[in-house]
């Protein structure tokens, strides 16, 4: 099976401080992948660098299929990431920043209505400008473009911060579904508990490479895991 | 391209009308800054006629740094910059939808200040056909330099203080250019083949092909 | 490490660029006569033009730098260096160029500075390539900042034509031609000639063997950076945070 991802010795450097020191990964379609590490590992760097956001000093590095050290430009458009920040503009509405991305990843700008609601943006806050939002509205407009724009791999930064519970299971809902037709989510997460969303694999990075890779294992036997680590891993 | 441009101009001006930084910031710094000239040259209305195109150019030029870092800023808050390298938006089309952008706006202030020089000057127009023809140009030019520019100098902490180092050497023929052009568009000899308009044109079209080329390397850096 | 080699070629070219500065000193205070019309002043004409030629030289050795950097088939970061080495002198040589200018300009024309076209695009093109040092002491990473301050310096130099163009223009469109040229172009013949020849020359090694010298420092700066960041991956890789609660 083709790899949506494949990274291979990749090293970030930024500011002459090196944030990825020989990363490898691969991932296929289909997955859920929890990215554990502590404070300072190099999980938000990773995922920035999938999406294209850090330049690839060395190494080699595939994802959708593209070559992104020779061409980052060309797997962008497929790819999602919600990070901590949400590249939104205040001074525009919510819909309006939904459309905007619609737009600007040439995608179906009928699909924004759908994903605005599944994620509780309707009424008035779907017009509301994004400058006056509370965080958690804030990312509800950054998950509704996502979802909008269904891409194939999503790179989810702590996407269930700040969000209510009614919307974890939205979300939660909507990533199962899309996996389950072949999208991948890498998922970046502090917490031992995701809801319905259960990881099919999980990949630990410590000092800007991957440390440990559990395999892609039983959804029942992870679960277990990660309840037997609620206790042991206090500073993750 | 165009229709990333497209899209990245309605997008900031868009929010420019939402923020209308341009109509309540700039316009009137812009504005008070030709009431200085008065204070720094001579009331007599002899002087302020004579150098009115001078000063119109330089209190554009001004104008267009704050315009200019403006245009980039609106990019940083939230990382909405990395959004666009996120999305693929071509480079390009980001780049002359900005300049787009940024040339609406300045011609609003260039309008706006058109009728101060003629009301606290007592400035002559005419020439018009050589005189919009100019401004057009020296405006494009100043917006894509400017552009370029602040991108270049973008997310340093020293920006404010660089852009104007690095755009106002490189823009100073459209300030001479400009000038000229508006001299000779008042005086009796206005033609469209005014040197100081093919200077203009020039100058915007070598910017706008730098611009287009360059920002891609400057955004993926 | 340094080669040998290139630190020898390096003494040599000072020991001749030191030579050939004596010997137009000599020649240009001593041996040469005085101008019918400028007298001693026309002396300067041994300094000044050349100074001129090395800050022209050296932002076109910037120029030819920044393209090779940022054309990917010839990147490597040597050529940002010696662009940013060159830039370094340039500037420095046209700020001797509107000193030496402004030295002569003062006796001969009676003040410090007059809007002559040439004296005007070198003070813009000062300005300029003081932006683009500026530019670079912007802290980030090499590659940053070498595609950066290549676009700022490709950019400053297209723009000297056009500054210089315009600047003609304005100092000749709207007035009678200038008569400054009559007294700036004495003329010039025999030993005049040969030492003015030589101050070119002397000039050009003396720029030669500080683009040298500044290129050395950059390079050994440079690489200093590379070896501290090679430590730094390595030091990362094997933090004692590192270590994996999965693999237990």
């Amino acid at each position: 099976m083709q790899n949506l991802v494949s990274f291979e010795n990749v090293i970030v450097v930024s500011g002459n401080f090196p944030i990825l020191t020989g990363l490898s990964f691969e991932a296929g379609p289909g997955e859920i992948v929890l990215v554990k590490g502590r404070n300072g590992a190099g999980k938000t760097s990773f995922l920035r660098t999938v999406a294209g956001l850090s330049r690839i000093t060395r190494g080699s590095a595939h994802v959708l299929g593209v070559d992104i050290v020779a061409k980052p430009g060309d797997a962008r458009h497929r790819v999602g990431l919600l990070g901590h920040e949400s590249f939104l503009y205040e001074d525009l509405t919510a819909r309006e920043n939904i459309l905007f991305a619609l737009r600007a990843t040439r995608s179906d700008l009928s699909a924004a209505k759908s994903a605005m609601e599944s994620v509780g943006l309707a009424g008035r806050l779907a017009d509301l400008r994004v400058g006056k939002m509370s965080a958690g509205q804030r990312k509800k407009v950054a998950l509704a473009a996502l979802l909008a724009r269904d891409p194939e791999l999503w790179l989810l930064d702590e996407p269930h911060a700040s969000l209510d519970s009614w919307t974890r299971e939205a979300l939660d809902d909507s990533l199962n579904s899309r996996v389950s037709r072949g999208s991948t989510v890498l998922l970046v997460s502090h917490e031992t508990h995701h809801g319905s969303l259960v990881p099919t694999r999980v990949v630990e990075i410590g000092g800007g490479r991957v440390v440990a890779d559990s395999g892609r294992v039983q959804a029942a036997h992870l679960e277990q895991e990660a309840r037997s680590e609620q206790g042991s891993d206090h500073v993750a | 391209m165009w229709r990333d441009a497209l899209l990245i101009a309605g997008k900031d001006l868009k929010v420019e009308f939402r923020t209308k930084v341009m109509v309540n910031q700039i316009l009137p710094f812009a504005f008070v800054v030709l009431i200085i000239f008065a204070f720094a040259l001579d009331t007599s209305p002899g002087t302020l006629q004579k150098f009115a195109p001078g000063l119109f150019w330089l209190a554009v030029l001004f104008s267009s740094i704050l315009s200019v870092e403006r245009a980039v800023a609106i990019e940083i808050d939230d990382s909405a910059g990395d959004g666009l390298t996120v999305y693929g938006v071509d480079p390009g089309g980001i780049f002359l939808g900005k300049v787009a952008s940024v040339f609406v706006q300045l011609s609003l202030l260039e309008v706006v200040l058109t009728l101060g020089v003629v009301v606290l000057y007592g400035s002559k127009t005419g020439g018009w056909l050589l005189m919009i023809a100019a401004t057009v140009f020296a405006t494009l030019g100043l917006s894509a330099a400017g552009v370029t520019y602040s991108q270049l100098a973008g997310g340093s902490r020293a920006k404010h203080t660089l852009v104007p180092l690095l755009l106002v050497p490189v823009a100073s023929p459209v300030l001479l250019a400009g000038t000229k052009a508006w001299q000779d568009a008042f005086s009796a000899s206005s033609s469209l083949g005014d040197p100081w308009l093919r200077l203009l044109i020039v100058f915007a079209v070598v910017y706008l092909a730098l611009g287009a080329i360059f920002f891609g390397s400057i955004l993926e850096a | 490490m340094e080669s040998n080699r290139y630190k020898w070629v390096r003494r040599v070219l000072g020991v001749v660029a030191l030579l050939l500065v004596a010997a137009t000193v000599v020649l240009g205070l001593w041996v040469t006569p005085p101008d019918v019309v400028q007298g001693q002043l026309v002396r300067l004409i041994y300094v000044h033009p050349p100074v001129a030629w090395v800050a022209y030289l050296a932002y076109g050795v910037t120029s030819i730098g920044s393209i090779l950097y940022l054309w990917k088939r010839t990147r490597n970061i040597k050529w940002d260096l010696l662009a940013a080495s060159s830039a370094e002198v340039g500037v420095i040589f046209t700020a001797l160029t509107l000193i030496t200018g402004s030295i002569w300009g003062k006796p001969a024309w009676g003040v410090w500075w007059t809007w002559d076209a040439r004296l005007t695009t070198t003070a813009l093109l000062f300005v300029l390539y003081l932006g683009y040092l500026a530019l670079r002491r912007v802290p980030t990473d090499s590659h940053r900042r070498a595609v950066r301050s290549g676009i700022a310096g490709l950019v400053a130099f297209v723009d000297v034509p056009i500054v210089h163009q315009s600047v003609v223009w304005w100092r000749t469109l709207h007035q009678s031609a200038t008569v400054l040229n009559a007294t700036l172009s004495p003329k010039i013949h025999g030993e005049m000639a040969m030492t003015l020849l030589l101050g070119f020359i002397s000039f050009t090694f003396v720029y030669a063997w500080m683009l040298m010298h500044r290129y050395q420092i950059a390079t050994m700066e440079q690489r200093a950076l590379d070896v501290e960041l090679e430590q730094l991956i390595e030091e990362r890789q094997y933090e004692p945070e590192a270590g994996s609660a999965l693999a237990q």
